[in-house]
């Protein structure tokens, strides 16, 4: 069976995970990304290639970074966005999802950037845009429950890239709540598909998801194990608000023991970047120090973020 | 169609341009064979400002139908764009489709004072009112459709026009 986000060439109809895409087509995807970051320093920062195309943020869970980056990146293709703030909207109201969807397709929607509590809601809008003969409107995941978050994935690898260059040599550390992230879910995705050699997974055991290490990585319950040698830190964010029932001991307990401080991160390699996709609990996964200091290219990731979703719209919205 | 030199054809289009060069002048090259006649008018006619490059792809008019060109270069332009002289240096002239891609992009940069258009080879076939002022060759003929025509750099740097059926 052909991934339901490739078309019958086996192009990128959809961007709904990174689990399972093809290599080329990641490599393709940062590739793309790369002349795009020269547009931010234009007198006029706007490019043509989405002009008279309607582009909806379809937002059912809050976010601050990813929505106004996917509107940036929008407006710099020259898109018309509409952020649509569910919960102020009709879904409140008791709207189903498809409603919603079917609502706005007869806006002339050309494609949904969507958010969602709900792992596999944006494979659910694409396959009933599919089974309606919409196929012309394409979806991009903006983060779904604990499945996926895919562009949060490709700015993590095009970050790394632009860092540290090529992929083949690198250990590579994802550190703190794996169990409640979809952020970390397609970060291992995307770093095995293009080859990082060692994949460590660094958290408690609360924290981490049972069968983690059939995902190809390295399990590590200790720290500071698990830092040594390391040439790229991730930092996970603690998701307190998806987390039923004592998983943690207290905030200033987990940062004791998980939170990366410069003597921790000191075990890693003298030139190891560190990174975090945002937001950051300053004093519970990571010390300000750290947030703050050379080693961190958290705010780069920020702005390549804006370049990286500007590649996949526009790889999404020709044909 | 007779066979080119495409070297002797860069040395006369450098001997066009050489007149009209001045301190304030600004060339920029069309990826990729209009680079790479652009580096080499550069250096030959020791031109001042910073050499720039436009890659057309996010500005094609085909992208609705083609979608985006596989692998796109980061457009530079490292001078102030605002009143410049500007020489656009493309391999071949056609449609007249890449130029105004290339006109729309630099003008996203400022507003030159004046832009022209260089070229090797005008094989004809415009589809946009657009002339190069200078230009090495002008084909008799216009090229059927499905030829190809396109510069070609060997690993010693070397110009060759090359004529191809297009797929």
């Amino acid at each position: 069976m052909r991934h339901p986000q490739l078309n019958q060439h086996g192009e990128l109809q959809h961007l709904l995970t990174l689990d399972g895409l093809p290599r080329d087509i990641l490599t393709a995807i940062l590739d793309t990304a790369a002349p795009f970051t020269e547009v931010a320093e234009r007198e006029v920062k706007k490019l043509p290639l989405l002009r008279g195309k309607s582009v909806f943020n379809l937002f059912f869970e809050n976010s601050t970074r990813t929505r106004t980056t996917f509107e940036i990146a929008a407006k710099r293709l020259s898109a018309d966005v509409v952020n649509l703030n569910i919960n102020t909207s009709s879904a409140a109201k008791g709207e189903s999802l498809l409603d919603t969807v079917d609502n706005l397709c007869a806006m002339q929607a050309d494609m949904f950037v969507v958010r969602h509590a709900a792992s596999g809601a944006p494979m659910l809008i694409a396959q009933h845009l599919h089974n309606t003969g919409r196929d012309h409107i394409r979806v991009v995941n903006a983060g779904d429950g604990r499945h996926a978050h895919p562009t949060q994935g490709l700015l993590d690898m095009y970050t790394i890239r632009h860092f540290k260059q090529d992929f083949s040599n690198l250990t590579v550390a994802i550190v703190g709540d794996v169990l409640h992230s979809r952020v970390a879910r397609s970060q291992i995705a995307a770093l095995t598909t293009l080859g990082v050699p060692e994949v460590r997974v660094i958290g408690p055991r609360t924290l981490l998801p049972t069968a983690v290490d059939k995902l190809g990585v390295r399990v590590f319950h200790d720290m500071r194990e698990g830092l040594k040698g390391v040439d790229v830190v991730m930092m996970l964010r603690l998701q307190n608000e998806r987390m039923n029932g004592a998983l943690l001991p207290t905030p200033q307990e987990y940062y004791k023991i998980w939170g990366l401080t410069a003597e921790k991160l000191a075990l890693a390699k003298p030139d190891a970047i560190v990174m975090h996709p945002g937001p950051m609990n300053r004093g519970v996964e990571i010390d300000s120090a750290v947030a703050d200091g050379a080693q961190a290219v958290i705010l780069p990731q920020v702005t390549f973020g804006i370049a990286v979703r500007m590649a996949v719209m526009s790889m999404l919205g020709s044909h | 169609m007779k066979s080119l030199d495409a070297e002797a054809l860069c040395r006369q289009l450098a001997d066009q341009l050489r007149p009209h060069v001045t301190p304030a002048t600004a060339l920029v090259g069309i990826y990729t064979g209009g680079l790479w006649l652009a580096e080499r008018l550069h250096a030959e006619l020791g031109i001042a400002q910073p050499l720039g490059a436009i890659d057309v792809s996010f500005y094609r008019d085909d992208y609705g139908s083609k979608g985006l060109h596989a692998s796109p270069q980061k457009t530079a332009i490292p001078f102030n764009v605002d009143g410049a002289h500007v020489i656009l240096v493309d391999d071949v002239l056609y449609t007249g489709r890449t130029t105004r891609a290339a006109l729309n992009e630099l003008f996203d940069f400022g507003r030159p004072g004046v832009v022209e258009l260089a070229v090797l080879v005008d094989r004809g076939s415009r589809e946009l009112p657009v002339a190069a002022r200078y230009c090495a060759h002008t084909l008799s003929e216009a090229l059927p459709r499905e030829q190809n025509l396109e510069l070609q750099r060997d690993d010693a740097g070397q110009f060759t026009l090359k004529l191809t059926e297009r797929a």
